[in-house]
């Protein structure tokens, strides 16, 4: 019975099975927004590196997109990130680049 | 049967401790006027800017009080948005990554003239008699010049590689004559663009630099341009007050035979750090300052540091160097003693420390920590932090005594 309603979730999202717990979801959504924005625009719509919007990367495999993150491009100034997250998390910011990248919540500073 | 007239009264009765509280400021002013604060006579020398690169907002600071005066909305996307400053300390242009132009007043605290002028940019100068404005685009890859008064467009200059195609704009500074010198990352060039007359631009061009300028710098007194290479190690050097100017290589190879690490952020050059007869600059991929002797620009020693630098800033009378770095270690700033080229102190003033800006006369440095959500203030003598404001996501930070110095 206790078994019950995580065996429903890796049915429901098998692609989603090994996404990172929330607290380093939301760290590699800040590192999506901020550092990667140091290149490719704080809103991704591209600067030094190319645009990464759900419409600049609709034709992009997944896998490719995975790679590229993980072990950088040579040639060219993107580096591979391998240093600072898991195979698998390059593959989770993957997928989440494809349905489209989240904002992410407003700064909490003290008026 | 309540009359109209009851309902006057009573109207007027409840009505009037309410608005009397608002008609006596009202009142009293016509007869003493106190100005309010921000449009009190008061001079620009310390104030500044700081970045807010989520929020599209740059805070108004005064580095004397060490305080916020205030904030100014509305200037679309900030992430690596910088600001050139108007010759009287009072203006400053900011341009933001969108390819937004918006010319900002500290003193009234307000956007006082904006347009969107390319699709994406990243940087920009204005001239020596600061009437011309400049931005460098990477789309469409070029430069724009502006009036500074009224922001109309005066010139278009496309940057353009080998293949007819446009190259992205950096490292872009102003140089003495209504000059601007800027170099082009994709076609490995360097071009010069004598705009003394805006309608008929003349521009100067230098190819085969070295692969991949990422940015540049110009010193102080206008004579020496160098821009940093990202496809190889070194930099490119232009003696500007040469009879004939051409580009030659230094510090070539610095690391040869070791594989460079990952680059996560690239170094900034404009923090020019030249002091002691010698110049202070980032190496590319590895974890230490170069130095170079500013008349021979042979290496003369490199300094190892606790992360990839990335801005490389001595503090105005050249005693120190301070420096930040690339994540994973950009929580790190260390300070470098300039005559025994040593490390003599590190900490950790916050996370994500994207920016560092001395004042005016280096007593205190302002460090912006993005993450943090903070910029400290640290005094240089002691170390010991002067003042902690709490700003969102601060980058940048601009001081209004840019205005009096060349290439920045």
């Amino acid at each position: 019975m206790r078994l019950a309603p995580t065996l429903l979730l890796l049915i429901a999202l098998p692609a989603w099975a090994q996404e990172p717990a929330p607290a380093r979801q939301q760290q590699l959504i800040r590192m999506l927004r901020q550092d990667c924005g140091s290149c490719h625009g704080m809103k991704l719509t591209g600067g030094l590196g190319p645009a990464l919007t759900r419409e600049a990367l609709a034709e992009r495999p997944l896998e490719s997109m995975a790679a590229t993150i993980f072990y950088g491009r040579p040639g060219t100034p993107m580096p591979g990130w391998r240093g600072l997250m898991t195979e698998d998390e390059a593959a989770w910011m993957a997928r989440l680049l494809r349905a489209g990248a989240p904002e992410e919540p407003p700064a909490k500073v003290k008026p | 049967m309540s009359t109209r007239r009851q309902l006057l009264q009573q109207g007027s009765a409840t009505l009037l401790p309410t608005l009397l509280p608002a008609l006596l400021p009202a009142l009293v002013g016509c007869k003493t006027a106190p100005p309010t604060p921000q449009f009190a006579p008061r001079g620009s020398g310390d104030l500044g800017l700081v970045i807010l690169r989520a929020s599209g907002e740059v805070a108004v600071i005064d580095s004397s009080q060490r305080r916020v005066l205030g904030i100014i909305k509305g200037l679309g996307d900030l992430s690596h948005a910088a600001a050139v400053y108007a010759r009287d300390g009072a203006r400053a242009f900011v341009f933001g990554r969108d390819g937004g132009l918006t010319r900002v007043n500290l003193l009234t605290q307000r956007i006082e003239a904006r347009v969107m002028q390319a699709g994406n940019s990243i940087g920009g100068a204005i001239s020596q008699d600061g009437r011309l404005v400049v931005a460098q685009n990477y789309q469409p890859g070029g430069i724009k010049v502006f009036d500074a008064e009224t922001l109309a467009l005066r010139a278009d200059i496309p940057a353009l590689g080998a293949n007819g195609q446009r190259s992205r704009v950096v490292g872009l500074a102003d140089l003495p004559g209504q000059r601007f010198i800027y170099s082009l990352f994709d076609a490995d060039a360097i071009c010069i663009a004598d705009l003394s007359d805006p309608d008929r631009p003349q521009v100067q061009r230098f190819d085969g630099i070295g692969r991949q300028p990422y940015d540049a710098l110009v010193s102080p007194n206008g004579r020496h341009y160098i821009a940093g290479l990202f496809g190889e190690d070194g930099l490119a050097l232009i003696d500007l007050w040469a009879e004939r100017p051409e580009v030659r290589r230094i510090l070539g190879g610095y690391g040869r035979g070791e594989q460079p690490l990952p680059v996560y952020k690239m170094p900034h050059l404009r923090g020019w750090a030249l002091a002691g007869g010698t110049a202070w600059l980032p190496a590319i991929g590895r974890h230490e300052v170069l130095v170079a002797d500013a008349q021979s620009w042979q290496e003369v020693a490199r300094i190892p540091v606790a992360g990839q630098p990335v801005f490389v800033m001595a503090r105005p009378d050249g005693r120190q160097v301070w420096v930040n770095f690339a994540l994973p270690d950009y929580h790190k700033v260390q300070v470098i003693d300039v005559p025994s080229r040593r490390v003599i102190h590190s900490f950790e003033p916050g996370r994500a420390v994207l920016h560092l800006e001395f004042t005016p006369r280096g007593e205190a440095v302002w460090i912006s920590c993005r993450d943090d959500n903070k910029v400290q203030v640290v005094d240089t003598a002691s170390f010991k932090t002067l003042a902690s404001l709490d700003l969102p996501a601060p980058s940048g930070i601009f001081m209004s005594a840019r205005a009096a110095r060349l290439g920045l």
